[in-house]
């Protein structure tokens, strides 16, 4: 008993700290605004405490799903993330590919690849409005002036202002800064992998397309996994960079995340805790599974 | 010797959380302390939080201004600047919910006065400043009308510092020149301006310049003044006026048609944007407040001959206002610095000082037009004489969640997402 105790107290000890800030900050803030978005805490007064507030178990969750502007952010926020998704790991992948097999100037490359990450996304949200202004015709400016000088004009449209994909128009920039990110992880993934197993593949006589698919391809699947799962989180946080190149007012960039401050800056607390309390979830749906597989692997 | 051991680590363990936990209330003593401290300077000087969102252009001018009237009239209070740039205010207001809502109030906010304050009365976050009025004679120096909307069951919450009017037009008399129009002619009506803006249409310039959202609400407030007047205009916010009637949709028809003369890269614009159009001659006309004549001004444009203004069509006679005011929060850490600074902001010298730099009008009546440019005259003189009516895009007419309601309906119907019918079951639900 004692000796477990002396086993278990200092490390207990060393992290109780982070423990608790982690209890109050991150899960009791979490069960506040869960509390929150069961009330009809709709307005300032109620806020305050000056009108009371009533409990409401579920009501805002259906009535805001029931909404068809919340509906729309939500498919906003599946076309956003799919293309996001898709087009980051297709560039990421491309990339890494190319740079894998011995090119000169590699280092060059990667650097070139990698340096949008470090932009911050409102910094790049700013130029990529003007990139992609909708104005077309006479008027046009960014992308689509840039399409009529190379004899593409038939290529205009007007980007993020279309009310139904619109939104797949802010996934651009974001894919232009996070494929470099994902080329990195790929090019460790394929650099990670032994010569030996590459030319073993060769010696029996395997084609390029065959080693690939059936020697690098199997290896590579953990890291395209974790790429999944940084690129799909980002992408169902996505806020900054919609402020930044639209205005959380316009209807046609709408996203749950918007949609919480918006409803915050209303007084209305508690569809705003409704939202944030889904958009939790729809991340848990993400985040559970890749953590189950993670702990199944730790444990083999 | 091993239960001394695990005492150590008790008494370590406790020791952490208790230092944990003085980190936390360190902080509020702190605070406390403070506050002490600058309430008991208060009595004989002391300081003065002023929180706005006057961080840039002519209205950092208005407020340097003014500020130099209020260390004028009281040398011994500190004036300290609490402004917040960002998004039109829209920064400003996220921080100061956030505030208020921890009780940390600045000791006095720029606010909108008339309906944008509800939220802030009804929280019980403001003090009735009603006997400053009193004490300051204030109730006479405002114009009646003023005075009643900002009347809240017969206590007053705020201390307006300017007024601005809504409805006006900008124009660029060489674009029109340029379609055949006389710049000097006058529309009566909205079905007047039409022809003007076809007109403009067929020379090939945008004959209406518009931005993102907010401006959108601002023109379909100004659209729904001129189709429904004056009265059935304020009756839309006292419910006197039916949001789902026919007077409403042939406005919102109106609207429809108006915006089908803009840009297309409206979303992506602040105000700013949409008037230099105007004086890049790219775009005809603009439907802006009058904070437009600064931005005129500064790029060096000269009235009557770079650019014209007129009441939007259809609402000679109206002057639909807004006004920034300030007010006394309730938990004001320096009350009396408060007090003086609303004092310095209603006085006829404070007034006059900050209107002349911002390019608003005063709230005053005494104060002499002379003293102010061109387009301000002309303001004051349609202040004193014309019907007075709320705006919605700036706080005046309605609560914030009810303006951002019809925003919500706005935005999604000039994207293309709703139909005219749709929209008006929005705007229904959102003042409902």
């Amino acid at each position: 008993m004692l000796r477990k105790a002396r086993q278990w107290g200092p490390p207990l000890l060393l992290i109780t700290p982070s423990l608790i800030l982690i209890a109050v900050f991150v899960y009791g803030l979490i069960a506040v605004n869960a509390w929150t978005s069961a009330t009809d805490m709709h307005t300032a007064a109620q806020s305050t405490g000056v009108t009371p507030s009533r409990f409401v178990w579920f009501e805002n969750y259906g009535q805001l799903l029931g909404s068809d502007s919340f509906q729309h952010s939500l498919k906003n926020l599946l076309l956003y993330t799919v293309v996001f998704l898709a087009g980051a790991m297709f560039f990421g992948f491309l990339w890494a590919w190319l740079l894998d097999r011995p090119v000169r100037f590699e280092g060059v490359f990667r650097s070139v690849y990698l340096f949008p990450m470090a932009v911050s996304f409102v910094a790049s949200g700013v130029v990529w409005r003007w990139l992609l202004n909708s104005n077309q015709g006479e008027q046009a400016s960014g992308l689509n002036r840039l399409f009529q000088m190379a004899g593409l004009g038939f290529m205009q449209n007007n980007w993020w202002n279309n009310v139904d994909t619109g939104i797949a128009a802010i996934a651009i920039p974001a894919i232009w800064q996070l494929s470099g990110y994902i080329m990195a992880l790929f090019l460790a993934g394929f650099r990670g992998i032994p010569d030996e197993l590459r030319e073993a593949a060769k010696i029996d006589g395997a084609s390029e397309w065959q080693m690939y698919r059936l020697v690098l391809f199997p290896q590579l699947s953990p890291v395209a996994l974790s790429a999944v799962i940084i690129i799909g989180h980002m992408s169902l946080k996505v806020f900054d960079l919609i402020m930044s190149i639209s205005k959380p007012a316009n209807y046609q960039t709408k996203v749950p995340a918007i949609d919480m401050f918006t409803l915050k800056s209303s007084y209305n607390y508690a569809d705003s805790a409704a939202v944030g309390a889904i958009l939790l979830l729809i991340v848990l749906v993400l985040i559970v599974p890749y953590l189950i597989s993670v702990a199944r692997a730790g444990k083999r | 010797m091993r239960i001394h051991r695990k005492f150590t680590g008790l008494v370590a363990g406790a020791a952490a959380v208790s230092l944990l936990l003085a980190a936390c209330s360190g902080n509020d003593s702190a605070n406390d302390n403070d506050n002490g401290g600058g309430g008991g300077d208060a009595a004989g000087g002391g300081e003065v939080e002023v929180f706005t969102w006057w961080a840039a252009g002519s209205e950092k001018l208005g407020l340097d201004a003014l500020v130099g009237v209020f260390e004028e009239q009281n040398p011994d209070i500190t004036f300290i600047n609490g402004s917040v740039a960002g998004g039109a205010g829209s920064a400003a207001k996220d921080l100061l919910q956030s505030r208020l809502q921890a009780n940390d109030p600045p000791d006095t906010f720029q606010a909108h006065a008339g309906a944008e304050l509800t939220d802030y009365i009804n929280a019980g976050q403001l003090e009735d400043v009603s006997d400053l009025y009193d004490e300051l004679d204030l109730r006479d120096a405002f114009p009646a009308d003023l005075v009643d909307r900002l009347t809240v069951d017969g206590k007053i919450y705020s201390v307006p510092s300017n007024i601005h009017r809504a409805n006006v037009v900008w124009a660029n008399p060489t674009v029109l020149e340029e379609a055949g129009l006389d710049p000097a002619a006058t529309y009566e009506s909205l079905d007047d301006w039409f022809v003007a803006l076809d007109a403009v249409e067929a020379a090939g310039k945008t004959p209406l310049s518009l931005a993102t959202t907010w401006t959108q609400v601002h023109l379909l407030e100004t659209v729904l003044l001129a189709d429904l007047g004056a009265d059935a205009y304020s009756g839309l916010w006292d419910g006197s006026t039916d949001w789902a009637g026919a007077e409403v949709t042939a406005a919102l028809e109106d609207f429809q048609k108006l915006v089908g003369y803009t840009n297309t890269d409206r979303d992506g614009l602040d105000w700013p944007g949409a008037t230099q159009q105007v004086m890049d001659g790219q775009a005809a006309f603009n439907v802006m407040g009058d904070w437009a004549v600064a931005a005129f001004e500064e790029a060096g444009k000269v009235a009557g001959t770079d650019y014209i203004y007129f009441p939007v069509p259809g609402t000679d006679g109206v002057f639909d206002f807004l006004a920034d005011s300030f007010t006394l929060p309730v938990g004001a850490p320096h009350p009396d610095g408060a007090k003086a600074w609303l004092a310095t902001v209603g006085s006829a010298e404070g007034q006059t000082a900050f209107n002349m730099a911002k390019g608003s009008i005063p709230a005053r009546t005494d104060t002499n037009p002379a003293d102010f440019s061109e387009y301000q005259q002309t303001a004051i003189a349609s202040f004193a004489q014309d019907t007075i009516v709320s705006s919605l895009a700036h706080g005046a007419a309605a609560p914030i969640a009810t303006l951002n309601g019809i925003a919500d309906a706005t935005s999604k119907f000039t994207t293309g997402a709703s139909d005219l019918a749709t929209f008006q079951d929005e705007l229904v639900a959102a003042v409902g």
